[in-house]
Parts: structure tokens; C-alpha cells; sequence
């Protein structure tokens, strides 16, 4: 009897496993990808960005526009917000220069509007980058936040 | 211990603002406790998933450069009221959390 149920899992197991690597289990995911670990453990924005976006040359582009203190009091608390009038922005990172770790944030956009804001923490004052990934071009703007007490932790 | 979780969801521009806030520590891993001196593990939110009525619409990928309890805002096209929105996150050390709210 046990040997029987035994052979049923294992059975269902298998099948489970062909079905999978068929592609017909496929996660209900939509966007793509997991948690983008390169790009976040990169130390400079150039690595993070490549790591990302699998590329780091971007064009300035009036179409974004990155809302932030010109000044932080405090870096532990940065807000920022972006907004693009890019026609179908797929991703906006949002990268300061010199941070321990400079890829900061990202978002992954699957029908959502060209809108990301969020606070960040920043060490000390640096340009703060935003980039936006539309019609396979990576464009960029860039604003200079000056930080007096530093927020990353020390 | 569940954290957290909040949305709320205001019309802006020609669509409508979610915003998301997460009771999170959102350890870097570089700080030291101020009494024993040693450094504390990182703890930080990695995931958060925006749905709208069930359909995935954005994705944030955070890092440890989030500032803590992390608020969090995207922009949804064409929600109308009685839309559900939800959110999902996950963290570097497995805890979970969400929050479901209605376009009013």
C-alpha cells in the first residue's frame, strides 16, 4: 500500500517536472524579472546601470522630470519623484552617484504610468540621476542634491 | 511579526496616484548597534508588486539605499472607482506583507 502511494507521488512528481520544463507551469508573473542583484551590489553607477539595463550611455532628454530638493537636510530621507512624457517608459532607475551602492531603486512598468517616486537615503551630496528605458533607448536627467548630515548608515 | 502595510490612492494628473508605506526597518548592513557595536544585518524590502484588478502593472526593485519605511508611489492609467489595487512585497529575509485598496 505504501509502496503504491509511494509510486504515485513520484509519478505526479515527474509529470510536475516535465510540465514545468515545457513551459506550461509557467510563473503568472508578467514582468520579467527578479530582483536585479548585480545591479544593486554594483559600486558605480556605470556597473549598476550596464547590470540593468545592459547598457550605461543614456541621453539627456527633456521628457523627464526629476522633482527633489535642491537641498537635504537630512540623507536619510531624500524624496524624489520622477515623471516622463516618454511614449511607453518600460523602466526608471533612480541612481546617486556617490553612494556606497549608487543603483538605488528601480521600477518595472507593465501598463502603469511614467510616475516613480520614493525616498532615498543619500551619504553626501551628489548628482542624483534618474533613467528612463522607452522605446529601447535609455534617456536620462540629472539634479544635484546638496546633502548636510549623511543617511546611509555609519 | 506582520509590518505595516498601507496604500492609498488620490486622483493626480490624468491618472491616479498609489502610494504604498511599509513599516520597514530597511537595514543596510553597514550600521553598527550603538551598544553591543556590532553591525546589524541587512534587512531590506526588494519586491514590490502593483496590481490593478488583478493585473500586475509595476514592479519597484528596492535596494538598501531606500530610506526606511519606505513610501513608495506609482501612477496608474485609467483606474475607475470601485477598481481594487493591491500591493505585495517581499524582503531580503523572506517576510512578506499587503495591502489592498479601492479607487474611491
Amino acid at each position: 500500500m505504501k509502496r503504491r502511494v509511494f509510486l504515485r507521488g513520484t509519478l505526479a512528481g515527474g509529470v510536475l517536472v516535465v510540465a514545468a520544463g515545457a513551459g506550461l507551469l509557467r510563473p503568472v508573473r508578467v514582468l520579467a524579472s527578479s530582483w536585479p542583484v548585480a545591479a544593486f551590489e554594483s559600486e558605480t553607477p556605470q556597473e549598476g546601470l550596464s547590470a540593468y539595463f545592459g547598457t550605461s550611455e543614456a541621453q539627456d532628454s527633456d521628457g523627464i522630470t526629476l522633482k527633489a530638493p535642491l537641498q537635504a537636510e537630512n540623507g536619510a530621507v531624500v524624496p524624489v519623484k520622477v515623471e516622463t512624457t516618454l511614449p511607453e517608459p518600460e523602466a526608471i532607475a533612480i541612481v546617486v552617484d556617490k553612494n556606497p551602492l549608487p543603483f538605488v531603486t528601480s521600477l518595472e512598468l507593465a501598463g502603469a504610468l511614467g510616475y516613480y517616486s520614493a525616498r532615498i537615503k543619500m551619504l553626501e551630496t551628489s548628482q542624483v540621476r534618474c533613467y528612463v528605458k522607452s522605446g529601447g533607448k535609455l534617456h536620462h536627467v540629472a539634479q544635484e542634491i546638496k546633502v548636510t548630515v549623511g543617511g546611509c548608515g555609519g | 511579526m506582520a509590518r505595516a502595510t498601507k496604500m492609498k490612492i488620490k486622483a493626480e494628473g490624468d491618472g491616479h496616484v498609489v502610494l504604498c508605506l511599509v513599516s520597514h526597518p530597511m537595514e543596510t548592513g553597514r550600521r553598527k548597534d550603538s551598544k553591543t557595536g556590532e553591525l546589524v544585518p541587512a534587512h531590506f524590502i526588494k519586491e514590490m508588486v502593483f496590481s490593478h484588478n488583478g493585473q500586475q502593472v509595476a514592479q519597484a526593485n528596492l535596494g538598501t539605499g531606500v530610506s526606511k519605511n519606505p513610501l513608495i508611489g506609482i501612477q496608474l492609467k485609467g483606474a475607475k472607482s470601485g477598481d481594487t489595487v493591491s500591493v505585495a512585497w517581499t524582503d531580503n529575509t523572506g517576510e512578506s506583507g499587503s495591502a489592498e485598496a479601492t479607487v474611491s
